[in-house]
């Protein structure tokens, strides 16, 4: 049967990953070329390399990199981060990505998930989306009955908008993407778990994939999040950048707990 | 040399990586004396059968294929490059290549559609391709829609997604699969390494 995925994700920025809480203190991690071998080697099931570079003319260094990336890891990456049109697309799936995170640019522009999808195929069209609760809580677990409001944050979680999320995950699905990649700001950088009462509501609404991001620290966060929260693969980030546990030690615990991954 | 069919709907920057890391010589092209002149022809695919069909007519590439695999040359189909050999699509109106009888189906479950992931197959005949190969080896799939062979003697491998479908054929020197080799690590590299052999002749 299809296996749960375990997708580390790297933040990268003029060549190079950084290591980095909440994009504070950054610090030079090493080759995104030789990070992602490494992830491959662990038995991540796909990588995704964010591109948090401000500039404008970081596009060629990221290109270059998702051309060596493709030279020597052959499981499914996507790039995203900083994603704004057709051309951009195009130019990385020319370079070897699989698949691209869209977000801003899709929310100022929604018919460009349209025409992404119907131009490139929508399983190479991921719609990244930034949430975060009205009210803030302590709580992120199921919570079915709560009356709760996520709204929608563009530029990297820097702006809120007033767009509700769950709608926006529903027209970014009804538009034709591929997957969602939901990520919580509430629980982002926490290590204390998903935010598992949004992906449970986004997951009961689409039917496309969804894959939760932000917040996991432990292997029974990501479990919460691919049963409760009904996601059907994990992004993480800081759990494995800090070597405080490898893709193969959180797989092992979730097959341990029923959950089906590859091994 | 193995020429990897370029129409303009395949993702053939990944392909054409995977064949050259195993060793194999690889030319892009969509010209048929290219074709015939190869060892092996590889033929990919991703997005809509319709597109597909379409890219492959306007190449004039239709009945270069289908002849060069009524020759058993060593042929190897990605994705939709497996479902065109077939009659016809419910995603499309246009006809396949006719090569296999049978049609092309969409998931009807309430599974999350696309499949996108790895799962497992299931040896079910014999294939050159698949040596070196334990049952319930991973692949990554991403498809909304599979093949119905009538003839279910060409089923090589079945992998389980609500219902138990059809996931790769095999007839001589052809093989075609709905998974991605080229995205499907240490399993996928041995399909590929095993198809050069096949068509180097070692």
């Amino acid at each position: 049967m299809l296996a749960k995925r375990i997708i580390p994700c790297l933040d990268v920025t003029a060549g190079r990953v950084v290591k980095g809480v909440q994009f504070v203190d950054l610090v030079d991690a090493g080759d995104p070329v030789e990070a992602a071998a490494e992830y491959d080697r662990q038995g991540a099931d796909e990588l995704t390399f964010l591109d948090i570079t401000a500039s404008a003319d970081h596009r060629p260094t990221m290109l270059e990199i998702v051309r060596r990336t493709a030279e020597e890891v052959f499981i499914p990456f996507t790039v995203g981060g900083g994603t704004r049109s057709v051309e951009d697309i195009q130019q990385l799936l020319r370079a070897g990505a699989d698949k691209t995170a869209i977000n801003t640019a899709a929310i100022h522009n929604p018919d460009l998930v349209n025409e992404a999808a119907s131009r490139f195929g929508n399983q190479c069209i991921v719609i990244a989306i930034d949430a975060r609760r009205t009210v803030a809580s302590d709580d992120l677990g199921s919570n079915p009955d709560a009356d709760i409001t996520w709204k929608v944050a563009t530029y990297g979680g820097r702006n809120m908008t007033e767009l509700d999320a769950i709608e926006w995950a529903v027209e970014a699905a009804e538009r034709g993407a591929g997957e969602l990649l939901v990520t919580s700001m509430d629980a982002d950088g926490t290590t204390a778990g998903y935010d598992i009462e949004l992906l449970r509501r986004i997951s009961e609404r689409v039917s496309i994939p969804v894959i939760a991001s932000g917040g996991a620290g432990h292997a029974d966060h990501m479990y919460d999040a691919l049963t409760v929260g009904r996601a059907d693969a994990v992004l993480a980030a800081s759990i494995f950048h800090f070597g405080q546990t490898t893709v193969g030690e959180v797989k092992r615990a979730l097959a341990a707990r029923g959950i089906p991954v590859r091994l | 040399m193995i020429a990897l069919i370029d129409y303009g709907e395949g993702n053939l920057g990944s392909v054409a990586k995977a064949l050259k890391h195993v060793g194999c010589e690889v030319q892009m092209t969509n010209s048929p004396e290219v074709l015939q002149a190869a060892e092996g022809v590889v033929l990919p695919g991703v997005g809509a059968f319709d597109d597909c069909m379409h890219g492959l007519e306007k190449s004039g590439l239709v009945d270069p294929i289908v002849e060069l695999i009524a020759t058993d040359k060593p042929f190897l189909g990605i994705c939709l490059g497996l479902q065109m050999l077939f009659d016809a699509s419910e995603e499309g109106e246009k006809a396949g290549l006719g090569v296999f009888p049978g049609r092309v189906v969409r998931f009807r479950h309430d599974l999350k559609i696309p499949q996108i992931g790895w799962n497992q197959l299931t040896k079910v005949h014999a294939a050159p391709h698949l040596e070196g190969l334990a049952d319930g080896t991973w692949v990554y799939f991403v498809h909304s829609y599979y093949v119905e062979p009538e003839d279910e003697s060409i089923v090589a491998t079945t992998t389980d997604y609500g219902i138990t479908f059809c996931s790769s054929v095999r007839r001589g020197n052809l093989f075609a699969c709905q998974f991605h080799p080229e995205k499907s690590q240490a399993g996928g590299l041995t399909i590929l390494d095993n198809f050069r052999k096949l068509a180097s002749g070692t």
